[in-house]
């Protein structure tokens, strides 16, 4: 057999009765990024030197991005939350592939949000791609069906030439995979900042569908059972993605990485999808997992952990796209499209006659023991036995130092509330405009046109909405909606306070269509844990985020931690971007986003506040950030969205309603005309700036029909939300105190940017 | 004629590997008032169907080209042969590419001209009201429908183009902004005897007003489900 070029990991065979003949073999630990103390670890817990396949798998399997050996004391905070949702208990919770959460009707939903930020820097569109595919994998693996997905996205400044590099090869990976899955895209988000340039950040969110009796969890369970691969082939790609590209910085002058990014095939996965389902559907499997990263390593030590026995895998019959593989690089493949099921024995022949007929190659590689063992054979020789356990969950867990950083003072003394200001009819409506056409608040239609929102014919709601809608039931009309946000400034001014803005956000986005929040899942980027002001940063955000959680009542199903997000000393802005999942009863009374009608009533819910710090205006304008971000009012929230789906689906009070963040009244006054053409005219309380840019949270703007004017506002003083009467829609003006822009002037601000810079 | 009066009528959607509108196809046809029956690419069987929708997607991940590998599943015998005896055939998006390599359609569909994928909201004007797919429109009648596609630019030779308008072979065109580069700004073309239509957009995305762009597209389907009805 020809030897591997340029693999860290011995070629010859090296054996489990070897590694106890030739005890102090010189192994590259080091090089697959363990620690000292790590290898010493696990010479503890085999009581020998690992064979190179098994330092291997322990190496992928104990890297930040498997074992989060330095987020995890600070993540088991979120299973304190009460795991029960306002629609009953979860199905399944944090620790499964993905979440799992009852929404009536006998249906359930899946849903969970992953990065895979290192990878689509070094290649845009591939990383891009396999991370909407490896999100979909998790998803699949539940028991669920795929029904939608949406990517939150972070780029350097948008006139960055490498931003220009990045952007238009992420954007069409997401889009070329998703839509080659036939899975609509709903929304998500676009974000521009300079800390994004070196590590632009790519979340993928999914959404799936069962019913309550089809949840698949996995684990290799009964002994004889059979353990089946199915899908791509096992080939070179990603080998050591991993633990080099997910646990390191990036710096100049090292080796290329692009080797180590994984190359999707969609049309493999939209196989796999359907015929997964069809497995599930024939009841023919006992338990399931999907490969993504550390692959086989990951399934085998995972499945084999969660079951009642051992393993036993003949790693010789992995089919393969490159023969010459050694054992040690296929445990560490992360070779996409790829599924392992543990199947019945009496349903084996079904198993694979289903796999044949959607053409999806499936192979028996071993078989569920009765042991305590994970063993592994290469032609009949074993190269790894371990405990299963110790792989996939005894990882290093680090109390990584934290500590507020010192500058912190100043950079929250520094408050946005300080600068000039405009002022005067002519200077506002300059503002507005300026705003509206920046990068982060104008039209992401370049973005989001390029993603397929129709397919399966189910999407209610899908940007430029507040969040996302799908129609779950055809009959019953069930349905639910899903928003992703993060304001990585006001993460940044106040990290604990910035996770809970996220989850306001979010909370307020899914309300505002008329669905009833019910959980979330987040993806928490960050820089280097290393360095102690960012661990604080991401002790904050999870403590934050915990407390918010058990004051509204919604529970954390799961996510996903990405690290070193950082080049050199510059760490990103803490994004810890949050997923809130909503239910509505009935989708055809979610209520639309924007002005729907002219001659309706505008109507502010919520308080404004003089809080300008870390907004897009002082970003825009000033370039600054500094000060503390608007004030959390968790219980104003709930409150908020109570009534949002009292008045809207409830009592169908509601011609329209937008959420006010980013960019505040202004921003979400000229978006609401936007939607469909139809101006307003409003007057402004009190200072005219402050109402139009401030970014107080828990306010939504509406409409109403002026006969249902009276009860509504009846209806919000019985649940307590403030109202302010702004003005009337209709015309194709909007006309805001003493200044006035038409319609197609905003359209022309908010359309050309994105177009204007990536062509 | 009634909707109910339709209920018979069978309109087979083929599911390739890689189809993905294959389930919106399918719940057009039902909303039209047909029943919608499954058909499968390897299979030489078109389970008696009175009209054929070929649907959108990638199939074999438009490896190669697209439409080119489809055009040889199993199915696709039974399928041109039922077109040439006058069985009504659309073909939606990857579909049309099916029937352009089928040669069942002339011309072909490349690569869109700024080279993205484009999802929109899209008015088309039908330009040919005699097919069997859009009878239930009329000419110069403008809807809007769903596009979304990579790969949507219609091309033709000057003489075939010639030749589709001559005939009132084109069966819809894009109308404001080409959207991908067509030539002559056509949507769809129909065959000589009207009753093979190949569209690049997808009328299957608007047939309800709460999950599309309104209910324009319903009339592909209302069209092919009265013609039907008027031969049995």
């Amino acid at each position: 057999m020809p030897e591997p070029a340029a693999s860290p990991v011995l070629s010859s065979l090296d054996t489990v009765s070897r590694a106890g003949a030739d005890p102090d073999r010189d192994q590259p630990w080091a090089e697959l990024g363990l620690k000292p103390d790590e290898y010493a670890r696990i010479r503890e817990i085999l009581g020998r030197r690992p064979t190179s396949s098994e330092l291997a798998m322990y190496s992928v399997m104990w890297s930040e991005h498997c074992s989060y050996k330095s987020s995890k004391v600070h993540l088991k905070q979120f299973s304190e939350i009460p795991q029960e949702t306002r629609r009953g208990k979860m199905l399944a919770g944090i620790g499964e592939n993905a979440g799992v959460i009852d929404i009536g009707q006998g249906y359930a939903v899946t849903f969970k949000v992953e990065s895979h930020n290192h990878p689509s820097y070094v290649e845009p569109y591939q990383g891009a791609a396999t991370g909407v595919g490896g999100i979909v994998r998790d998803i699949l693996a539940m028991g669920a069906r795929p029904v939608a997905v949406m990517d939150p996205l972070r780029f350097g400044p948008l006139d960055a030439p490498d931003t220009h590099r990045v952007l238009p090869g992420i954007v069409a990976g997401v889009g070329g995979y998703g839509n080659c899955l036939g899975l609509p895209n709903i929304g998500g988000e676009a974000v521009f900042d300079a800390t994004y340039l070196g590590n632009p950040l790519v979340n993928a969110l999914c959404v799936g569908v069962l019913r309550h009796e089809d949840l698949h969890l996995a684990k290799a369970s009964g002994a004889g059972n059979l353990v089946v691969l199915y899908g791509a082939r096992t080939g070179g790609d990603g080998i050591g993605g991993v633990s080099v590209l997910a646990s390191e910085t990036f710096s100049d002058g090292g080796p290329t990485k692009r080797p180590s990014v994984q190359v999707g095939d969609p049309f493999q996965e939209k196989l796999l999808i359907e015929c997964t389902l069809e497995l599930f559907a024939a009841g023919v499997v006992a338990g399931i997992q999907d490969l993504g990263g550390a692959g086989l390593s990951c399934a085998t030590s995972e499945l084999a952990s969660a079951g009642d026995g051992g393993m036993h895998v003949d790693l010789e019959r992995v089919p393969l796209r490159d023969s010459s593989l050694a054992p040690e690089e296929i445990l560490m493949s992360e070779s996409q499209e790829r599924m392992m099921a543990v199947v019945e024995p009496a349903d084996v022949e079904r198993f694979l006659a289903i796999c044949e007929r959607w053409d999806v190659e499936a192979t028996v590689i071993g078989e569920v023991t009765e042991g305590e063992r994970l063993q592994i054979d290469w032609h009949g020789e074993r190269v790894v036995d371990v405990p299963p356990r110790s792989v996939a969950h005894d990882g290093p867990t680090y109390q990584r130092p934290f500590a507020r950083p010192d500058e912190q003072d100043a950079l929250q003394a520094d408050r946005a509330e300080d600068l000039p200001r405009p002022s005067g009819g002519e200077e506002l409506r300059g503002t507005l405009l300026r705003l509206l056409a920046s990068p982060n608040l104008c039209d992401k239609s370049w973005i989001t046109d390029q993603y397929d929102r129709y397919v399966r014919g189910n999407t209610v709601l899908a940007q430029p909405s507040d969040a996302g809608m799908v129609r779950v039931d055809e009959e019953t009309g069930l349905g639910v909606a899903v928003s992703t946000d993060c304001n990585g400034r006001f993460a940044r001014l106040d990290p604990y306070a910035g996770a809970q803005l996220a989850l306001a956000e979010s909370h307020r986005n899914v309300a505002a269509g008329g669905a009833v929040p019910l959980a979330i899942s987040d993806c928490l980027n960050f820089g280097s844990p290393e360095d102690p002001a960012v661990m604080w940063q991401f002790a904050e955000a999870c403590r934050g985020l915990k407390d918010a959680c058990v004051e509204l009542g919604i529970p954390v199903t799961g996510g996903n931690v990405s690290l070193y997000n950082q080049t050199g000393e510059t760490a990103i802005l803490p994004t810890p971007v949050v997923a809130v999942l909503g239910v509505i009863d009935d989708v055809t009374r979610r209520t639309p986003t924007g002005f729907t009608a002219a001659g309706h009533r505008v109507l502010l819910l919520g308080e404004t506040r003089e809080e300008l710090s870390g907004s897009e205006w002082a970003h825009v304008v000033h370039g600054h950030l500094g000060g503390l971000p608007p004030r959390v009012d968790l219980g104003a929230e709930a409150a908020l969205a109570a009534l949002l789906a009292e008045a809207g689906p409830g009592r169908g009070l509601l011609g329209g309603a937008h959420d006010l963040s980013d960019g505040g009244l202004a921003q979400a006054l000229a978006e609401s005309s936007l939607a469909r053409g139809i101006g307003c005219t409003v007057e402004l309380p009190g200072d005219p700036f402050v109402a139009l840019f401030a970014e107080s949270t828990a306010r939504c703007l509406v409409t109403v029909a002026p006969e249902q004017e009276a009860e509504l506002l009846a209806l919000a003083g019985e649940h307590g939300v403030p109202v302010t009467a702004l003005g009337s829609t209709g015309g194709d003006v909007l006309e805001v105190g003493t200044f006035a822009v038409p319609v197609e002037e905003l359209r022309t601000a908010w359309t050309a940017t994105l177009p204007a810079a990536l062509g | 004629m009634s909707a109910d009066g339709l209920g018979g009528l069978r309109v087979g959607v083929v599911t390739f590997p890689g189809s993905l509108d294959d389930v919106d196809a399918a719940r057009a046809v039902r909303l039209a008032g047909g029943e919608a029956v499954a058909l499968w690419h390897g299979d030489h069987d078109l389970r008696g169907v009175d009209a054929v929708v070929l649907p959108g997607g990638f199939s074999y991940g438009d490896y190669l080209r697209c439409g080119a590998i489809a055009r040889f599943a199993p199915v696709m015998t039974e399928v041109v042969e039922a077109a040439g005896r006058g069985v009504p055939v659309l073909g939606i998006c990857n579909g049309f590419q099916v029937l352009c390599e089928s040669h069942l359609l002339p011309g072909a569909l490349i690569r869109n001209d700024h080279r993205k994928f484009g999802c929109l909201d899209q008015r088309l004007v039908i330009e040919n009201a005699r097919t069997a797919w859009t009878s239930d429109y009329t000419e110069g009648q403008e809807v809007t429908v769903a596009l979304k596609n990579g790969e949507g630019s219609y091309v033709a030779d000057a003489a075939t183009l010639d030749r589709l308008e001559g005939e009132g072979q084109v069966v819809a065109r894009y109308v404001g902004a080409n959207p991908n580069g067509s030539q002559r700004a056509i949507a769809g073309v129909t065959n000589a005897a009207g009753n093979v239509v190949g569209l690049m957009p997808h009328p299957e995305h608007a047939v309800e007003d709460l999950c599309g762009p309104g209910t324009d597209g319903l009339g592909f389907f209302t069209s092919v489900l009265a013609r039907a009805a008027s031969f049995s």
